[in-house]
């Protein structure tokens, strides 16, 4: 973690003219199904994955670097299917909320047995709960459905079933609508006295120790908070690929979560978006015009980025952005 | 007789075959500035350590204001009353001096809103006019990183003092500042604690500052405590001047 910084402590709100590029860019990902209809799906996997890096992403502000974060995203997406298989013409907000509440649980579980650990123990000890759960789920196939995963039927939305077009629609505005509110509330969360003590663990846990303060404690909010963002995403994935495989808990999806924070940015709730976007078009038109060679570009992207920007994408568009507002 | 606000029983702690603590019994009373003096490795910090919590005695015990804290961890002891400095200023050091300030008072009401700023606390005035006690209200919005190793030591006690604690427990407060402003640094310190209504014990290794802002002296030696006074009958102790001060002071 020493050559990545993660973005300060949140110590007030943005410039208003940021604000208003932020809120153009939302109008954009909105515009895309019918300025760019071919793009939904891609932008729609970019936001879901982007929700779960967000969860990465409050680990990084604690200076922590979680390898397993997965298995929150896998949880979710299993658990959406378990209860589509279950609950016949189960509603989509239903799954959500399903898929969410027991991410959460899991990070609690999972969670007591962590915060008690920092640094490489931290972070290894996520993967080994992932390739646990990765493990059960290639294994138990007769319930998993192993490397094939599961099949999702498309719920139906507060009653209604849509039809493929309308529910893809439907999921991409939602998906945006998450992605603001849920980003909004983890930066107000990050400046928020809880937020702010769940960041000193970086810092100095002998002094919140002398504050009065549990570090485990201060810790596992932020776990807690870390696994749903990642549920939510891993339920809104689910519902848009339609299908739930292994691969979701597979450790090269964590590793990926981790080079999409430190892409973005570490430490950025925006980042972590514009990041996950950025991932998403390069591996799609990298690996259909560069073949073998995709990753290569994107690790030397990477490579790059931490040598070069340490505050990632989003470190570089603030920096460009002020520096045209310092001439303009 | 009025009971102590700080008292320990019996401590015994050994560090395999060093003992830092050889049965010490001690009383502290409210409303005093208690140093601690000796030579070093004597069990000065140690002492600071099992009243704050941080370590745990192999016998012994410590009680505040008459409740057993002992066994207790630093965090719950920080909440009966005790707060506590350190030799290296411990503060968030990517946080500036008020936020610093904030997140402790954030701690000492318990603040959970998730969605309030820190920076909207009702307790941002009481955390500016604790800086301005400290004469560090000037570097409120700078980084920690930022500043002096005395200003840094001020924050820290600032820290500490937002806890609204009984007991201030510091631990060498003007180590490591230049000797031209260990003064300065005491006279906000002595004055922030009277304005606080804070009892403070400090372990001291420069005897002029002993002499000057301490009510009172105790000894430490080979782990236990070999004199107590006020600082004239300490200092000018035959026993202290030979074992700990090395030297008369002027």
């Amino acid at each position: 973690m020493s050559s990545v910084t993660t973005t300060a402590p949140a110590t007030g709100s943005s410039p208003a003219a940021l604000s208003l590029l932020w809120i153009a860019g939302v109008v954009l990902l909105a515009a895309v199904p019918f300025l760019a209809p071919n793009l939904q799906l891609l932008v729609n996997f970019a936001l879901a994955k982007g929700l779960a890096v967000v969860g990465v992403t409050v680990l990084l502000r604690a200076g922590q670097v979680s390898f397993g974060h997965a298995l929150f995203f896998g949880i979710s997406a299993y658990i959406g299917a378990f209860v589509m298989a279950s609950v016949p013409g189960m509603d989509f907000f239903g799954i959500l909320i399903a898929g969410t509440l027991g991410a959460a649980l899991a990070g609690l579980v999972v969670g007591l047995f962590v915060v008690r650990y920092r640094g490489i123990f931290f972070g290894m000890l996520n993967l080994a709960f992932s390739m646990i759960f990765w493990s059960i789920l290639e294994k138990f196939y007769h319930i998993t459905g192993g490397a094939d995963g599961i099949r999702l039927t498309r719920p139906t939305v507060l009653g209604m079933e849509l039809g493929r077009d309308a529910f893809e629609l439907f999921l991409y505005y939602t998906a945006i609508v998450l992605v603001v509110g849920l980003g909004w509330f983890t930066i107000r969360w990050f400046a928020s006295p809880v937020g702010q003590l769940f960041q000193t663990i970086k810092t100095n846990e002998t002094r919140l120790e002398y504050l009065g303060i549990s570090p485990r404690r201060a810790m596992l909010s932020g776990y807690l908070l870390s696994a749903a963002l990642c549920g939510v995403g891993g339920i809104l994935m689910a519902t848009a690929q339609g299908v739930v495989t292994p691969e979701y808990v597979w450790w090269v999806r964590s590793a990926e979560m981790v080079f999409i924070a430190v892409l973005g940015g570490a430490g950025s709730v925006r980042g972590a978006f514009l990041g996950a976007l950025i991932y998403e078009f390069v591996r799609t038109y990298a690996s259909a015009y560069a073949g073998d060679v995709w990753q290569m570009l994107l690790g030397a992207f990477l490579l790059v980025i931490i040598l070069f920007a340490p505050g990632g994408i989003i470190g570089i568009f603030e920096r460009v952005f002020a520096r045209g507002k310092g001439t303009s | 007789m009025t009971e102590p606000l700080l008292e320990t029983r019996d401590l015994v702690i050994r560090f395999g075959g060093v003992t830092a603590a050889d049965h010490v019994s001690l009383k502290i009373e409210a409303g005093r500035n208690l140093a601690i003096i000796g030579p070093n490795g004597a069990g000065k910090t140690t002492f600071l350590n099992i009243c704050s919590g941080w370590i745990k005695p192999s016998a012994g015990s410590v009680h505040f204001e008459g409740e057993d804290i002992t066994r207790l961890p630093p965090r719950k002891i920080v909440t009966r009353g005790v707060a506590r400095a350190f030799q290296i200023p411990q503060l968030f050091t990517e946080h500036t001096a008020l936020e610093n300030l904030l997140i402790a008072a954030s701690a000492r009401d318990g603040l959970r809103n998730p969605l309030r700023s820190m920076h909207g606390i009702d307790a941002r005035d009481e955390m500016m006019h604790l800086l301005d006690m400290v004469n560090c209200a000037d570097v409120a919005d700078r980084v920690v990183v930022e500043l002096s190793e005395g200003e840094r030591k001020l924050i820290d006690i600032a820290v500490a003092l937002a806890l609204k604690p009984r007991l201030l427990l510091m631990d060498e407060p003007t180590s490591g500042v230049a000797s031209s402003q260990k003064d300065e640094i005491m006279e906000i310190l002595i004055k922030a604690l009277s304005e606080a209504n804070v009892t403070s014990v400090f372990v001291e290794h420069d005897m002029s500052i002993v002499q000057t802002y301490a009510d009172e002296v105790a000894v430490w030696n080979a782990g236990n405590v070999q004199l107590r006074g006020t600082p004239s009958e300490v200092l000018e102790h035959p026993d202290v001047i030979r074992d700990v001060i090395g030297e008369e002071i002027a």
